[in-house]
């Protein structure tokens, strides 16, 4: 697997991602991966501690990372937030918005088609976990 | 009727851009099939037997004469000449070619229209009332709400791979025109201290496992609405069933931690996403209320309607409602013509049914979830001309409600989850009963028929159900009693052993039979069912 792809000024974080149990039981880890099933909101007292957390996507159509990612990013989270396994191009604009800054994904994403796809939507009906400004608000300022 | 502004046509115009790119690539074999499905399912295309099939989102089943007639140009271009409204107040196409789609959706956006979200695992088409805005029973028009859902649901970044499809349906009146309770979410728009909010249901459905929905919440005002439509649809998301598909709607959920449970995440995770400024303003819904205002009603009009022509008179009291404007009507246009196909309608037919809107409804129809449609706003002066243009189209089926009045999924002629064929079934029911008056004498009889146990045709909710099995190889068919998608809401009850194609046909005679022998005065088949009780249907069926 390549390097993943970033949304991230900040240089890549190099410590490995532990498991969720892992992480909660010992206190200097800066990097978690969360299973699917697993409760983000365990992470929430422990953010400032955090540079990376890696939601796991077993498979594409399983969508409860979306959530995670948009209750880290509603909490506050400012680190890393990378998606990874079964993760489709045509995906990656949604959990942009959801908030993931980082994207490793199984196979790989043609850059073309991904850039072509994040630039697609000038306007978004509802608002989310990234800056875009839902259309009502444009509407009615 | 609502209108797209430039917001609203940038984002269709965008969706259709995006399509057409997922299509070329899938042509060009740069994605495989499987990570194409989940693609043009959001965009409503099915691979089923034969061919392709689109259905077309029509929102809240509303839509003008310039829609109508482009529904029929698409049946004429890339169909087959003909269209089938379905019981999700869309219409689908069963002859469609994977190449075409994305010009389809190019032809649909040039009217305001699109197949987004009318499949996968996302918030589907929001439903509603047909006689939103015309009913005399209406608080308010529901529809102003459900267009709020359907902006918000659209492309939602977190809700857009659930766990299992998800169906909302809102209404505003205490009669139940849209089985309410039979859907993922049903919302009542109900007044409380001079504010409209929503009292909201949550984890109703068909199915394999039909549930009512219970309800949730009594009051949401609208300041809140969408907030915590967001916390419903969290908690789904994250804690829906994802191990078996049988098992993933809400309904599952919310029936195995209970609906207390349910209720206390949702209102933990309201309590969070409160503080997000997901809601919008007031002047959000009155802007879009204001696209929904009475059309300009003449005024003084009479209430008399010559009812010289017998048949005339037949088909006014029998598709005719009523409506809150003095001198106004409701019509209902039958897509159950004796021997058709439910819910098909063909090119000319849809175009006929277009014009008369132009012409005589303030050019608006609605598509019914019994897949019929609806004229909202008629003068009564201009009944009996609707009603000769109609009758020169076949579109003059006097049999709303009554017996051959029938609902009835695609089924084996070309689903390829079913068990049996629906649609012949309903054909000869409709032939058994073809006497109006036999029909009329029968009532109010809403029959269902669903050709798995999906339940497509809402087969749980028929006040007669028939539900399609596989009986080692040969199509066999279950009788329901009881069931009812309004108001009174119920789950039909399975007779017992089950037929044969004409032996259905047979007991569903006998079932009417019973009724016609023990109903009281002013007992429909439902409300005598509800007294006797199943034995005497059973005697006389299996006995
Ligand atoms: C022909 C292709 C179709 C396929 C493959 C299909 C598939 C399904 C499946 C698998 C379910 C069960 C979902 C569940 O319980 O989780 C279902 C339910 C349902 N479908 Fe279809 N369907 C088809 C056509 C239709 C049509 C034409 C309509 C509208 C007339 C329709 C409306 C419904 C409704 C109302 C339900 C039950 C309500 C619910 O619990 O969601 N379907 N369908
Ligand atoms: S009920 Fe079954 S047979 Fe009928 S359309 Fe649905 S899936 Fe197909």
């Amino acid at each position: 697997m390549g390097d993943p792809l970033r949304f991230r000024a900040d240089e890549p974080h190099d410590e490995p991602a532990v498991t969720l149990d892992a992480f909660l039981g010992q206190s200097n880890a800066t990097a978690v991966r969360i299973e699917s099933g697993e409760d983000a909101r365990a992470l929430l007292p422990h953010l400032d501690r955090i540079a990376l957390v890696e939601v796991s996507f077993p498979k594409f159509r399983d969508g409860r990372g979306y959530s995670s990612a948009r209750i880290l990013r509603e909490a506050g989270y400012a680190g890393e937030l990378r998606a990874q396994g079964d993760v489709l191009v045509d995906q990656i604009p949604l959990m942009r918005r959801c908030g993931f800054d980082s994207f490793a994904p199984e196979a790989p994403v043609d850059e073309a088609v991904l850039a072509a796809a994040l630039a697609r939507y000038d306007h978004h009906y509802q608002r989310a976990a990234d800056p875009a400004v839902p259309v009502w608000k444009l509407r009615h300022g | 009727m609502y209108k797209y502004d430039e917001y609203d046509h940038s984002i269709v115009a965008a969706r259709v851009e995006e399509f057409r790119d997922q299509v070329n690539r899938r042509l060009a074999g740069q994605i495989t099939e499987d990570q194409f499905k989940p693609l043009r399912l959001m965009n409503g295309l099915y691979l089923q037997l034969h061919a392709y099939m689109l259905r077309v989102a029509v929102p809240y089943g509303t839509l003008d004469s310039r829609q109508m007639h482009m529904l029929a140009h698409i049946a004429r271009k890339y169909d087959r000449g003909y269209g089938h409204f379905t019981t999700r107040q869309n219409i689908q196409y069963n002859w469609i070619k994977l190449a075409d789609a994305p010009d389809i959706l190019a032809d649909l956006a040039t009217v305001e229209m699109h197949a987004i979200q009318t499949s996968g695992n996302c918030i589907r088409n929001i439903s509603s009332d047909q006689y939103a805005g015309a009913a005399a029973d209406e608080l308010t028009d529901p529809r102003p709400w459900a267009e709020l859902l359907r902006q918000w649901s659209s492309f939602h970044p977190e809700f857009s791979y659930l766990p299992r499809k998800f169906k909302i349906a809102v209404i505003a009146a205490d009669e139940d025109r849209a089985a309410m309770r039979l859907h993922d979410i049903g919302l009542q728009v109900v007044e409380r201290g001079g504010q409209h909010g929503v009292a909201v249901y949550v984890g109703g459905g068909m199915g394999r496992t039909p549930m009512v929905a219970p309800l949730i919440k009594d009051f949401v005002p609208f300041e809140d609405f969408l907030s915590y439509m967001e916390a419903c649809l969290r908690v789904y998301n994250r804690y829906g069933r994802r191990d078996n598909i049988y098992k993933a709607r809400i309904k599952i959920l919310v029936h195995e931690i209970g609906a207390d449970k349910y209720r206390d995440e949702v209102e933990a995770e309201f309590a969070e996403v409160k503080k997000l400024d997901l809601d919008p303003p007031r002047a959000e819904f009155d802007r879009i209320a204001a696209y929904f205002a009475p059309p300009p009603y003449e005024t003084g009009l009479s209430d008399a309607i010559d009812r010289g022509d017998p048949d005339f008179a037949v088909w006014l009291d029998q598709n005719v409602a009523a409506h809150k404007a003095p001198g106004y009507a409701i019509v209902n246009i039958s897509l159950k013509p004796v021997g058709g196909i439910p819910g098909d309608a063909s090119a000319d037919q849809i175009d006929v049914m277009a014009d008369l809107a132009r012409d005589y409804s303030f050019d608006e129809l609605r598509v019914t979830h019994a897949q019929n449609i609806v004229l909202p706003h008629v003068r009564k002066a201009d009944l009996p001309a609707i009603w000769q243009k109609l009758a020169d189209a076949g579109l003059a089926e006097a049999n709303l409600d009554l017996i051959s009045d029938i609902i009835a999924c695609p089924g084996l002629d070309y689903c390829s989850l079913a068990n049996a064929r629906s649609i012949p079934v309903a054909q000869k029911i409709a032939q058994r009963f073809s006497d109006l008056g036999r029909q009329r004498e029968l009532g109010e009889l809403k029959l269902k028929i669903s050709g798995c146990i999906n339940a497509c045709g809402h087969h749980h909710a028929g006040h007669i159900g028939i539900l399609g099995v596989d009986r080692k190889g040969t199509e066999n068919y279950q009788l329901l009693l009881g069931g009812s998608g309004a108001e009174d809401v119920s789950l039909g009850t399975i007779t017992g052993p089950g037929f044969s194609e004409d032996g259905i046909v047979d007991a569903v005679e006998k079932a009417t039979d019973v009724y016609l022998r023990e109903r009281a005065e002013g007992e429909r088949f439902l409300d005598t069912y509800r007294r006797v009780g199943m034995a005497p249907f059973k005697e006389a069926i299996y006995g």
